[in-house]
């Protein structure tokens, strides 16, 4: 569930970017004023744990498949929010930067979705009340199972809105939300039971380190929480908005150009072009009877702009066809000499 | 997350890349990080269906991975293993996105397939360029220049721990998970009970390392900083090199070369 950079616009990466940078500054902060210098080491090490953690699997009952810990929540117990928060973002680094999963841009994305959510909401406003100090088994295996499924319920939601905000996949946000969310359910269920497990055996070996993370760390903060709620629906809110006309559009110039001078729309209907792609789509439509495709000012946005792409004249085509082909060549061409000349110095 | 083992074997491999000596390792970490901050934005920002005008940029990181003498292998073996992943995010382009953008003779190509190709090409250069900076940066170059650029200094130390433990640990997961294949027929004592335990187990001796290492580092005179031994200075030639990257990436942004150099040429031949 990570996301890459490959689907994220320029605009809602930089905006979740920044909500992440904000988030992490704040943290470190809150972290820093308390600083029992127990916890740096405790952190880093704790952080590589959910890595050694990832890489012993368990098979999930009834499914034959197998899952791994997530570890959003685990951390939000042991450590509090602010320094679980710091930890997550750590782990989701190293992911990004090591193992390919998600990316630079997207990395934003990613804390936000996986590290604010289990921290800022699942943590102090749903573990906490439910599972109180801890001390009764079922209602802490109560509070972390509904909290881990309420955390990656968001995180799912997250990435879906941050994903059709961007635009570059194409798929409807009703399809996105009914394939995301009812699988988000079953993994967060399984991260809940893990979590349970794992916390349960914990209470029962060493009660003392949940009652320390219990203890100095009281729920005085919810305003908090809600002011860190509200800048992220604004960010959402924001990048989705400016994406909307970042990504429909060729160019957010070009469309305010177009858009004053009246011309796109004017045009398009002559042309024939879109009665045509119209047509076109009703009948090869994937689900022709969707809300979201028969929506006809969105539907006919790009469609609208289509003329406009270079992509559609044919010696352009050829041209950037050539090219292309050309720059890719030499793009192997340039490895290959340059690791030749490597090897002879 | 399945290939997580032979990754760990691979961060070995890149810690040796990053301590190679080339022109470009020995660029200041920040211009580094900048500059492929710049790079993804520039290949990020591209409209959904464009393809060609992003070639230009294989060329650039081609050219990186061949002045630092990173093998490319390297690079596209990382590439393949993740691309299913590609793959699985872009595939509903063409099913979902049907409108008919480009002939190719007879051939009419979609939308969604032209998007398709795009994210495929949009993923291959995205992670292309994480994967080289993290090669001839190294994680602790990385770190460095975040927080010469503002990052949370605690976060930075908490970067540079992770990394340090990452290897003790996985050991130790790795360990665990071996251990337990043995012991287990039919795939008994693979359910979450045992799990749970085995994670609570991995767990406490983690918090008992934990602190163990406070003390140990509480007796080397730790006060809550890192330092490093050689801070990064930035010279005139590292805010040259940047000035010049970042204009080769925005011209590359801004015109299309591809085409340029394929009109040149279908020019040549009247």
């Amino acid at each position: 569930m990570h996301m890459a950079d490959a689907l994220l616009s320029p605009a809602v990466g930089g905006v979740m970017w920044a909500t992440t940078a904000a988030t992490i500054a704040f943290c470190a902060r809150k972290t820093q004023r308390d600083l029992d210098d127990r916890k740096v080491p405790l952190m880093g090490v704790l952080g590589a744990f959910i890595f050694a953690a990832q890489m012993i699997n368990f098979t999930i009952p009834a499914t034959g498949s197998s899952g791994h810990l997530g570890g959003g929540m685990i951390l939000a117990i042991l450590l509090g929010p602010y320094a679980a928060l710091l930890v997550i973002a750590s782990v989701l680094t190293v992911q990004a930067l090591f193992f390919a999963d998600g990316g630079l841009l997207a990395l934003g994305c990613n804390i936000f979705n996986l590290g604010v959510f289990p921290c800022f909401i699942a943590y102090p406003l749903i573990y906490k009340p439910v599972a109180g100090d801890g001390s009764s088994p079922k209602r802490l295996a109560f509070g972390a199972t509904l909290a881990a499924i309420v955390s990656l319920q968001l995180g799912a939601l997250g990435v879906v809105l941050e994903t059709v905000a961007s635009g570059i996949s194409a798929l409807p946000l009703g399809d996105f939300l009914a394939a995301m969310l009812p699988i988000h359910f079953a993994i967060g269920l399984v991260e809940g039971l893990v979590t349970t497990a794992v916390i349960s055996f914990v209470w029962k070996a060493r009660p003392e380190i949940l009652a320390y993370s219990a203890v100095s760390r009281p729920l005085g903060n919810l305003s908090i929480a809600k002011v860190l709620v509200g800048l992220g629906l604004a960010a959402i809110v924001t990048g989705g908005a400016l994406s909307w006309f970042a990504s429909s559009f060729p160019d957010g110039l070009e469309w305010s150009m177009a858009k004053t001078s009246g011309q796109e729309e004017l045009e398009a209907p002559h042309q024939g072009i879109h009665h045509l792609l119209a047509g076109i789509q009703e009948k090869t439509a994937f689900l022709p009877d969707y809300a979201f495709q028969s929506n006809e000012p969105q539907a006919s946005a790009p469609e609208a702009s289509a003329p406009s792409w270079p992509a559609v004249d044919a010696g352009t085509t050829t041209s950037g066809l050539v090219g292309g082909g050309l720059t890719l060549f030499l793009a192997v061409a340039v490895g290959f000499l340059l690791r030749r000349r490597t090897q002879f110095r | 997350m399945a290939n997580i083992e032979s990754a760990f074997v691979d961060l070995g491999i890149l810690d040796a890349l990053a301590a190679r000596d080339s022109i470009v390792h020995r660029l200041d970490p920040r211009v580094k990080v900048l500059t492929a901050a710049v790079f993804v934005l520039c290949v990020v920002s591209f409209d959904k269906y464009v393809i060609a005008a992003m070639l230009p940029f294989a060329l650039f990181l081609s050219l990186i991975l061949g002045l630092a003498g990173i093998p490319a292998r390297f690079v596209l073996k990382r590439l393949v293993l993740v691309a299913p992943f590609a793959v699985l995010l872009g595939l509903f382009n063409p099913f979902f996105d049907r409108q008919i953008l480009l002939h190719l003779g007879p051939v009419a190509v979609s939308g969604g397939w032209l998007s398709f190709l795009s994210i495929l090409l949009r993923f291959g250069l995205t992670v292309g360029a994480m994967l080289t900076l993290i090669a001839v940066t190294g994680f602790n170059g990385v770190c460095m220049a975040m927080e010469k650029m503002g990052m949370p200094k605690i976060f930075a130390v908490q970067l540079l721990l992770l990394y340090r433990y990452i290897f003790v640990l996985a050991d130790e997961g790795q360990r665990m998970h071996r251990a337990r294949a043995l012991r287990s027929f039919d795939g008994r004592g693979t359910g979450i009970t045992t799990y749970g335990h085995l994670i609570g187990g991995l767990l406490l001796r983690t918090l008992d390392r934990a602190q163990r290492i406070h003390l140990a580092m509480l007796c080397r005179g730790f006060d809550g900083t890192i330092r490093t031994s050689r801070p990064p200075r930035l010279v005139a030639r590292d805010v040259l090199l940047f000035a010049l990257s970042c204009l080769l990436l925005i011209a590359m942004r801004r015109y299309d070369c591809s085409l340029l150099l394929g009109q040149f040429l279908t020019g040549l031949v009247p």
